[in-house]
């Protein structure tokens, strides 16, 4: 385990809004390959915690780095530039685009075309566009307006153009929120296999328990601001503090999977 | 320092009447979301009414009686202007509901040189304050000290108002959140009515109350929305203590401002809006807004490159454009000439507004500043005609350039109000810098040079540089830059999150635009022969949006098809009626109202609804279908 690199090093994080200590001291790291999940109840400081690591919010002290490089106060895109893609809790694509045009985009950023203004867009890696798009399962769509996209589809060429850049590391914010369930296990699925193919790592938060025990190497839980747990999903469903803070959820998750896996 | 003093304190007086329309601007914008550009023309109609008031009815009772019934009585057109046209325009993208308050103040604008007449109107004195008070040696009028204490009373009114009653905590409340204000079982209608009767009343206060200082004209309503904007872009739109803040700063940044630079005082206040803008982007009390919503009924049909036939109808057409000198006589020609040269200009906003996403209202200053381009290096430089053809429009990108880097740095309203503001200050220095742009006079004779003079063969430069500049533009549509730019108006966190530095992009769209629109301008002042600085005043910035909007704002060519229409209807109506602004304003609102989506927007959806229907359903569709059972 100690050859694969540290892909994510987090070290001291911390941020408050006047007198809330929204996050204080969150330390953990993310090596390559590897899938953690961030959980914890509503106002844990998940969302502060992510909008640090992806350039949204400037953490009042604390260190980022990605593959040894600094990131902390960068701007989103630049960040984006070192090799971190990121997909949103309310999918972000480009509703007037074609799904192919959605991901050329990102493709044209990458590529260091932004400020091209003669060559056809329409035929700029073509191609590439459409490998991504059948990796996520999104071939067929190609040609149709995103606006007209189920949702379900739209978090898949969300993370098509999460991937335009191959990033080393890929953070989702909720990624399932919002989807009907059996969506939400094939997105994962298909998250999963692809962080495992490309060895990327995979930072993201999540309220369905499912998803996380499921999917997640790792897990952190944050309370109020702060780091409580951290270990495999099972280390952390045993964890007595852990279940404290979810009262009855942790145990019916458990028993629920408990049966499921026996059956 | 006695006259210091005085200045000072004309300042506070002038401030008093800029704060009330500036609130009322501000309390309609915090609970309705819409940026009331007719706030001009109300306060203008509150002047006019109260003028007509107080000459009727004499006496103290009838001066300040005729004052606060001419403001009741103009929030009372208010109250008939929002149930009637507002109402139904609350869920338009807010480019069209500036748009339509807009078409209203070209009608008011005619209505009240219908009514009025078009000669400045001088009021009477305000009873018991005829008088001035000497101060040292130095007189105040005894109204400005009238004034000056009316600002803060106002504002301690309004304070109490929103604090103290459960109305004012119902538009508090809206401000920060109407559709739970909705939801909690409030009347919206009523409370929006409400708060645009108080808005207007505001406004038309201020107006009637500066008629003992000024004379009533019709070309007052301008003068005051752009310092309104002004005012609220510095002190943060929705805020009404930022209003009064601003309001006095700019006020004394005038007052004093014409002891610096007598020729150009408006410099000042820019300096210090640039500043505020880069410092505090939404104001000095402002709140930062929101990302806006997503507009309803944006294209769904994806744009795409003419297909070879849709090339060849194109080439078609243009052919036959070409053919037009040998039919036609020297002022279709002419007429011909201007439309191109018109063609130009609205592609280029069209390329900034629904490409770009950014409406701006100011689109004229680029075409002016090519056009004085043009006058000047012609004139002054001597410069052959291809020469300044060519740099001529330099001058209209330096101005994108300058004024883009401050304009980009916002967005919606904001971005509307501050062109705006940036056109009306090229006009001001055009008009006031007399030794070098003639002022009024303008500049004359700058005629084509002999190749090119004939009417037939301008019209031919002019629909050649227009055709070029349509292909020239439709290629950066469909180029990396355009999609990175259509990108950051459509998702602005996507596109950052996928590396893309939205502002610069929007920035380079800025010049290219500014650019295309000065080549307008510049082509346009050797068909005039000469410039004058109306060609960068704000109905030119007007009439390039209702090209774009007539057209078809979602449209990739609608921009070409709208400037057609519109300028020839144009050329048209002024040489059959005086009233052109009327018709133009009502023309104006009946577009957003009635056919928001233009003229090929309507088509395609006409073409778009019958391939539809006449194609069985989609083999995509009955898989999901499939799937789903």
């Amino acid at each position: 385990m100690s050859m694969v690199p540290t892909l994510l090093s987090v070290e001291g994080l911390t941020k408050s809004y006047g007198g809330v200590h929204a996050v204080r001291g969150v330390s953990f790291e993310l090596r390559a390959g590897e899938i953690l999940a961030l959980i914890g109840p509503n106002g844990a400081g998940k969302s502060t915690c992510f909008d640090m690591l992806n350039g949204q919010n400037i953490p009042d002290s604390g260190r980022i780095r990605v593959l040894g490089a600094e990131t902390t106060g960068k701007k989103p895109r630049v960040i984006w530039r070192m090799g971190v893609g990121r997909t949103f809790q309310i999918a972000a694509t480009f509703p007037t685009m074609t799904v192919r045009e959605n991901v050329q985009v990102a493709l044209v950023s990458h590529g260091g075309q932004l400020f091209n203004l003669w060559a056809s867009t329409a035929r700029h890696a073509r191609d590439e566009a459409g490998r991504l798009l059948d990796l996520v399962g999104m071939g067929a769509y190609a040609e149709r307006p995103c606006g007209e996209l189920a949702y379900g589809d739209v978090k898949r060429l969300e993370l098509a153009i999460a991937l335009a850049n191959q990033p080393k590391l890929l953070l989702m914010d909720e990624p399932t929120a919002g989807m009907a369930p059996r969506e939400r296990v094939e997105l994962m699925r298909l998250t999963a296999r692809i962080a495992r193919e490309q060895s990327i790592g995979v930072l993201f938060t999540e309220h369905d328990m499912d998803v996380v025990f499921e999917h997640a190497d790792r897990i952190l839980v944050l309370n109020r601001g702060s780091l409580i747990a951290e270990g495999s999903p099972e280390e952390v469903r045993g964890n007595a503090q852990v279940r404290a803070i979810y009262l009855g959820e942790g145990l019916v998750y458990d028993a629920r999977h408990r049966e499921g896996a026996s059956a | 320092m006695a006259f210091y003093v005085v200045q000072f304190l004309t300042g506070l007086a002038s401030a008093a009447s800029l704060f009330l329309v500036a609130s009322g601007l501000s309390i309609i914008f915090g609970v309705t979301r819409i940026v009331n550009f007719a706030h001009g023309a109300f306060y203008m109609l509150g002047a006019y009414v109260a003028f007509t008031l107080t000459e009727r009815f004499s006496g103290a009772l009838g001066f300040w009686g005729g004052i606060v019934v001419a403001a009741l009585a103009v929030a009372v057109i208010g109250v008939l202007v929002e149930m009637v046209l507002l109402r139904r325009i609350y869920h338009s993208p807010e480019l069209f509901q500036l748009l339509a308050t807009f078409g209203l103040t070209l009608m008011v604008e005619d209505l009240a040189v219908l009514i009025w007449g078009p000669d400045d109107l001088v009021g009477r004195r305000a009873p018991g304050f005829k008088g001035a008070i000497d101060f040292f040696g130095q007189n105040i009028p005894s109204y400005d000290l009238f004034l000056i204490v009316l600002g803060p009373v106002v504002l301690g009114v309004l304070w109490l108002l929103f604090q103290r009653t459960r109305w004012g905590v119902l538009v508090r409340a809206a401000t920060q959140d109407r559709d739970m204000v909705a939801a909690l079982g409030v009347n919206q209608k009523w409370l929006f009515t409400s708060v645009f009767a108080l808005g207007v009343f505001l406004a038309a206060l201020g107006g009637a109350l500066q008629i003992p200082r000024d004379a009533v004209n019709h070309a007052m309503d301008l003068r005051v929305i752009v310092e309104v904007f002004v005012v609220v872009v510095i002190g943060g739109l929705g805020s009404i203590i930022g209003a009064f803040v601003a309001a006095v700063l700019v006020s004394e940044l005038n007052a004093f401002g014409i002891l610096i630079f007598p020729k150009i005082s408006i410099i000042l206040v820019f300096l210090v809006m640039a500043v505020v803008l880069i410092v505090r982007p939404w104001g000095l009390f402002g709140k930062p807004e929101a990302p806006a919503r997503r507009t309803p009924g944006l294209t769904v049909n994806p744009w795409r490159p003419l297909t070879m036939n849709e090339r060849f109808a194109a080439i078609a057409v243009l052919v036959l454009a070409a053919a037009l000198p040998f039919v036609a006589g020297n002022y279709l020609l002419t007429v011909g000439s201007e439309i191109a040269i018109f063609v130009i200009f609205a592609v280029s906003l069209h390329f900034l507004m629904s490409v770009g996403g950014l409406a701006s209202f100011g689109h004229a200053a680029y075409f002016g500043l090519g056009a004085y381009g043009v006058a000047l290096l012609a004139k002054m430089a001597g410069l052959p005609m291809i020469a300044c053809l060519l740099l001529g429009p330099l001058l209209g990108l330096m101005g994108a350039a300058v004024f883009g880097f401050f304009a980009v740095q916002l967005s919606g309203v904001y971005f509307a109000m501050l062109t705006l503001a940036f056109a009306q200050i090229v006009w001001s220095i055009a008009f006031q810098w007399v030794s070098v742009t003639g002022g009024d006079n303008g500049i004359l004779g700058v005629w084509p040079e002999k190749w090119a003079a004939s009417p037939s063969h301008f019209y031919w430069l002019s629909l050649g540089i227009a055709a070029l500049a349509v292909v020239i533009l439709r290629i950066i549509v469909f180029s990396p830059f355009g999609f990175a730019l259509r990108a950051t108006r459509d998702s602005p966190l996507r596109s950052e999150a996928i590396g893309i530095d939205g502002k610069r992009i929007q920035w380079t769209a800025f010049v290219i635009a500014g650019t295309v629109a000065g080549l307008a301008g510049a082509l346009f002042a050797y068909l005039k022969g000469s410039v004058f600085p109306d060609n960068m005043g704000i109905s030119l910035s007007v009439d390039a949006l209702v090209m774009v909007l007539l057209g078809g704002v979602e449209t990739v060519s609608g921009a070409v098809v709208g400037a057609i229409v519109y300028k020839a209807l144009n050329i048209w109506l002024v040489s059959q009626t005086d009233w052109s602004k009327l018709v133009l304003g009502a023309f104006v609102v009946l577009i957003v109202v009635a056919f928001p989506k233009g003229i090929v927007g309507t088509l395609e959806a006409l073409m778009h609804r019958r391939r539809k229907s006449s194609s069985s359903v989609s083999p995509l569709l009955t898989s999901r279908i499939e799937s789903a059972e």
